[in-house]
């Protein structure tokens, strides 16, 4: 029991980082149909961001306040993210579109490439650790001979990524953005008929997707504490298969895939076997396109003859 | 023509002056974060940033600049790009020379390692070349094998290194295996197995990856395009990380080493008197070995060429091709497709075990870490930069691209102080620019190199079929 | 006894389609004739492709039965034990009946010898004219497996098998007057070649049954009369019947010896076009009931 609660709480704290890299992924899979190879990658950019933006405002500003620093390193990675995914879609989807359906992929993968490769030659291929970040812990509860532990640190994730994906809930169901996209989602034709912005509405998808995948890097590396330019293909597939277990698509299925991920993953580790965590989240990514291809919360697809 | 359009004016100067300075901001601003700040070790300590602020300006000016140019000249505004048919001479010159392009290809490849040996000055210096040549046309072979799966049948594979992987580590341990080894022993002599082995596994090797190929094709062969693509990237990577997990068997991450060498079908490449250069009245030399595994590659890529041509011919190879086309349709023909489909999954995963069969003798040791993904993008990408379904096409790539990624080792230059000092590692920068040239070949021709489709049998004339009526797929 | 009641190659029974909460086709029986032309009209939306999809396998019906008597007329009682029996095909004497709705869709088409063609026309673009055809006879050409050494060391007995299959292409080719395209790829024929070409492919598999999905949409009264003259050569040459969907009247009257007329999922009429076109009940449905509307049709079938 003890075990199991310190498991539900770590597997939560995991489960919301993947969720928000997840939404990322379901929202361009939804707008222009394409898996976006390079988005764990953007997720590894904004990791790293916020590793130097960290370093900058401790090391050589002298800002002491966690919170002032964590503020300004959320704000700045996610800007820059978003300019960073921005970019890529023009420079490397947007020609593609609506040619030829592997093309995109290709490009994605090859920007997947691009990127790691970029950060590895621009920084250098050894993991980067900074000094624990909030280390302190609050004892939730005491069987005598193990101690269920919160960190504050994740509080903290959890309570961001509360607060974000309300933020990001209340953009895409209230604002004229979140309905150009839901129009260009249904029918991407009919919309720009209807006047909808078609190429801006894809530009800010991506731009949304990677300052939630860029929140996802700060909230990483402050549970981390640890970043390497190669960390961006294991937590990006992760994600992804958050994304398709809760139905790719469906926005609240990327998060309620990211928490079941996260929850199976740390349960797995804790009572299996942890050399096989990363197998059980693939053989998860494989079962559920097998078997439930439309995931718990997305549409099922019907085949026109 | 506006004026704003027309070349010379100064609202042509002024408009690409002005997307240069934005470009040249971008850039900026790009690179800031992540070049402009790097944070170091000092010397174990904790990290501290270090700042090449410098570099960044020098990026944003190259950007600048080159688009400034770009504007003014291949992207100016109102530039037509004149598109004339190619005259009838050019054409039926060109078609002559590609009818004898093929046999002249063939017979490059065939006399390359004499050609090597002429160039370089003897055997042993012509080792660089050799191996280069044994390692395109690994990737050659790797290309056409996964052709037939993309290319052909349209059933986009991610996870294509598994069958390399399956190849071999299917010779590596059967070839290090005490148990085997004993038991030819007993028949045949000591020796037979350490000097066999790879003949006698290369078939198995295959048929193994193939029998891979059924057993992970076969659940997963209903899905559709990126559905499909994402499964077997997943099941590439589970292979690996057994691999790596299942140290019992394959022994982790420190891999399998001390794999017997080829030999020239039972005559080992050895100094002594029953090695290969005495029996032949040569003298001895290290090459010969690397010549005789490139024949080897050479051989087994040519099989799985000729293969793939009788296959495109035969009603299994129509159905690939119908499949590609139109999976409805080849249903309402009677055809079944999950049948269909499985046959090209396993008859690419089979020449991919041959090629980890070639590769595991080849460099004597095979680990996990030569199975990643992003070998799987590698021979993906070689396809389709190639033209799916055009073996020509897949070739050229693959020399381009293995070759290109092999000459990127050479970038000694960027080691220059000025640039990024001595203790850079100029080989990091292949992976990067290989990166960037994928995304940008995309762009420029989303449809490979070679994107017609010859057809496979014709009454009057075969006619090249144009890559807008050509299908990519769904599966 | 009408002439299909008699000889039915289809027998459908209490057939319907529900996708979800919706009922697309309810509870429909018809029969088809053996060696006829059937045909099978109502206003859009009233389930004739869903008729179509379950006939052919595309979707597996919710309820009813689809018995196809290959040969030689199936008893009730043969009918009856096959359904009993749970299995989907059986030998009968001097044929065999096979239950379309316990087979999947390419046994549908390779077993039952059910073709059919497309609403919007699916060929192999990509593929030349020949090559289309070649595909179809794939079953025929594939019967020593699907990877005949034969084939694959390309040996006479093989080649002998595939001039034959070419031989026949190539007749068909010439039925439908493409044979000078025949290098072209199927993407590049104008709209009626492909329409016809996709006919062809589809007789090319051999079927005692093709389904025509609305063969004369698109097609301007040049291509509709060749496409008729088609048509008739199929039932005449051919033993092969007939079932299509469509909406260009003078097409189903010229050729159809049966009609049956569907109206919101659900049979309304059935009988010769003779019938059909003097059914107060068809004309109401078919053009709803205004007036004016009724007149033009009865001008345009001429009563």
């Amino acid at each position: 029991m003890d075990i199991f609660l310190q498991q539900l709480i770590n597997g939560l704290t995991l489960g919301s980082i993947y969720g928000l890299i997840a939404i990322g992924y379901t929202m361009v899979f939804g707008i222009i149909g394409m898996v976006n190879f390079a988005h764990g990658d953007v997720f590894m950019v904004g990791t790293f961001t916020a590793f130097i933006m960290f370093l900058l405002l401790t090391t050589v500003l002298g800002i002491t306040s966690i919170f002032l620093v964590l503020a300004i390193v959320l704000v700045v990675a996610m800007a820059f993210t978003g300019l960073v995914n921005w970019t890529i879609e023009r420079a490397a989807y947007r020609p593609l579109r609506g040619s030829f359906r592997l093309a995109p992929m290709i490009s994605a993968i090859g920007m997947s490439i691009l990127l790691s490769n970029f950060v590895q030659v621009a920084q250098g291929p050894r993991n980067k650790a900074l000094p624990p970040i909030l280390p302190d812990v609050i004892v939730v509860w005491d069987s005598g001979n193990y101690q269920v532990t919160l960190a504050y640190k994740q509080i903290l994730i959890m309570v961001v990524t509360v607060v974000l994906l309300a933020a990001f809930w209340w953009l895409v169901q209230k604002t004229p953005l979140g309905r150009a996209q839901r129009a260009c989602e249904q029918d991407r034709k009919m919309a720009a008929l209807l006047g909808v912005d078609v190429d801006r509405t894809i530009s800010l998808t991506f731009v949304i997707g990677a300052a939630l995948a860029a929140v996802a890097g700060v909230l990483y590396l402050t549970y981390y504490g640890v970043v390497n330019f190669a960390d961006g293909f294991v937590p990006g597939v992760k994600a992804f298969t958050a994304a398709v277990l809760g139905g790719i698509g469906s926005l609240p299925g990327a998060v309620l895939g990211g928490l079941l991920i996260g929850l199976i993953e740390t349960f797995w580790s804790a009572y299996f076997s942890i050399e096989y965590k990363d197998v059980a989240a693939f053989s998860i990514l494989a079962i559920t396109l097998v078997f439930m291809p439309q995931g718990l919360l997305g549409r099922p697809e019907v085949e026109k003859v | 023509m506006t004026a704003t359009a027309s070349p010379g004016t100064p609202g042509v100067l002024g408009a690409a002056i002005k997307d240069a300075l934005i470009s040249a901001v971008l850039t900026a601003l790009l690179l800031t974060p992540l070049v402009g700040f790097r944070a170091t070790e000092d010397g174990g300590g904790p990290l501290i940033l270090t700042y090449r602020f410098g570099l960044v300006a020098i990026f944003a000016g190259i950007v600048a600049v080159l688009r400034l140019v770009l504007n003014l000249t291949l992207w100016r505004p109102g530039r037509t790009r004149v598109k004339r048919p190619p005259s009838p001479a050019l054409v039926a010159f060109t078609d002559r020379i590609g009818t004898a392009a093929k046999p002249a290809f063939f017979v490059l490849l065939v006399i390359y390692p004499v050609l090597a040996v002429l160039a370089s000055g003897g055997l042993g210096p012509s080792r660089y070349w050799i191996d280069i040549g044994i390692y395109i046309l690994t990737y050659v072979m790797l290309g056409w094998g996964l052709n037939i799966v993309v290319g052909l049948a349209g059933l986009l594979d991610l996870g294509y290194v598994a069958f390399y992987a399956v190849g071999a580590y299917t010779f590596a341990l059967l070839s290090t295996s005490v148990p085997v080894s004993d038991f030819f022993a007993g028949a045949l002599g000591a020796d037979f197995w350490r000097l066999w082995s790879f003949w006698v596994c290369l078939p198995a090797c295959g048929l193994l990856a193939a029998m891979w190929g059924v057993i992970l094709g076969f659940p997963v062969l209903r899905l559709r395009g990126d559905y499909l693509a994402i499964v077997t990237l997943a099941f590439g990577e589970i292979i690996r990380l057994v691999l790596i997990n299942w140290v019992d068997l394959t022994n982790g991450g420190a891999g399998i080493s001390s794999i017997p060498p080829i030999t020239f079908f039972g005559i080992p490449f050895s100094s002594g008197d029953d090695g290969f250069a005495a029996l032949f009245g040569l003298t001895f030399d290290p090459m010969h070995r690397n010549i005789f595994l490139y024949f080897i590659i050479l051989g087994l890529a040519g099989l799985t060429a000729v293969a793939t041509i009788r296959l495109r011919r035969m009603p299994v190879g129509r159905a690939w091709e119908a499949l590609r086309e139109d999976e409805i349709a080849c249903r309402s023909l009677g055809i079944n497709t999950t049948l269909t489909k499985l046959t090209a999954f396993s008859i690419g995963a089979m020449f991919g075990g041959f090629a980890g069969a070639f590769f595991a003798v080849r460099i004597r040791f095979v680990s996990p870490e030569s199975f990643t993904f992003l070998e799987s993008a590698v021979i993906l990408a070689i396809v389709v930069l190639g033209g799916l379904g055009s073996q020509i096409g897949v070739a050229v790539s693959a020399i381009l691209l293995i070759g290109g990624m092999e000459m990127l080792r050479n970038l000694t230059f960027l080691k220059s102080d000025w640039l990024l000092g001595p203790d850079f590692d100029p080989s990091l920068y292949r992976m990067l620019i290989f990166g960037f040239a994928m995304v940008a070949v995309m762009a420029w021709r989303p449809r490979g190199l070679v994107s017609s489709r010859l057809a496979t049998i014709f009454l009057k004339q075969r006619k090249k079929v144009s890559a807008d009526l050509v299908a990519e797929g769904h599966g | 006894m009408r002439s299909w009641d008699r000889d039915p190659i289809l027998s459908v029974d209490h057939l319907s389609m529900r996708f979800g909460g919706l009922l697309a086709v309810g509870d429909v029986s018809f029969r088809v004739g053996r060696g006829e032309v059937t045909a099978v009209i109502g206003p859009n939306g009233a389930g004739k492709t869903t008729v179509f999809n379950c006939i052919t396998g595309f979707y597996k019906p919710s309820m009813g039965r689809l018995a196809l008597a290959q040969g030689v007329p199936a008893s009730a009682a043969e009918i009856h034990d096959l359904t009993r029996m749970g299995r989907a095909s059986v030998k009968t004497a001097g044929g065999s009946l096979h239950l379309l709705e316990r087979l999947p869709d390419h046994k549908v088409a390779s077993v039952a010898k059910v073709a059919r063609t497309f609403q919007n026309i699916r060929l192999f673009s990509g593929m030349t004219a020949l090559e289309n055809l070649l595909v179809a006879q794939h079953m025929g050409l594939t019967e020593s497996g699907l990877l005949s050494p034969a084939a694959l060391f390309n040996l006479p007995s093989w080649r002998r098998k595939e001039e034959k299959a070419v031989h026949r292409a190539i007749q068909w080719l010439e039925r439908i007057n493409l044979l000078d395209r025949a290098d072209d790829p199927a993407g590049e024929l104008p709209y009626g070649d492909q329409r016809r070409l996709e006919i062809a492919r589809a007789m090319c598999s051999d079927p005692v049954l093709l389904c025509l999905d609305e063969p004369a949409a698109g097609l301007n009264p040049r291509e509709s009369l060749a496409l008729n003259d088609l048509l008739r050569t199929i039932r005449n040459e051919f033993a092969t019947s007939l079932l299509l969907i469509e909406h260009d009247m003078s097409v189903v009257m010229g050729i159809s010896d049966h009609i049956i007329v569907l109206e919101y999922g659900r049979k309304i009429a059935d009988g010769t076009p003779e019938e059909i076109r003097t059914d107060p009940r068809v004309i109401a449905a078919y053009l709803g009931v205004d007036e004016e509307a009724v007149e033009a049709v009865e001008a345009e079938v001429g009563i």
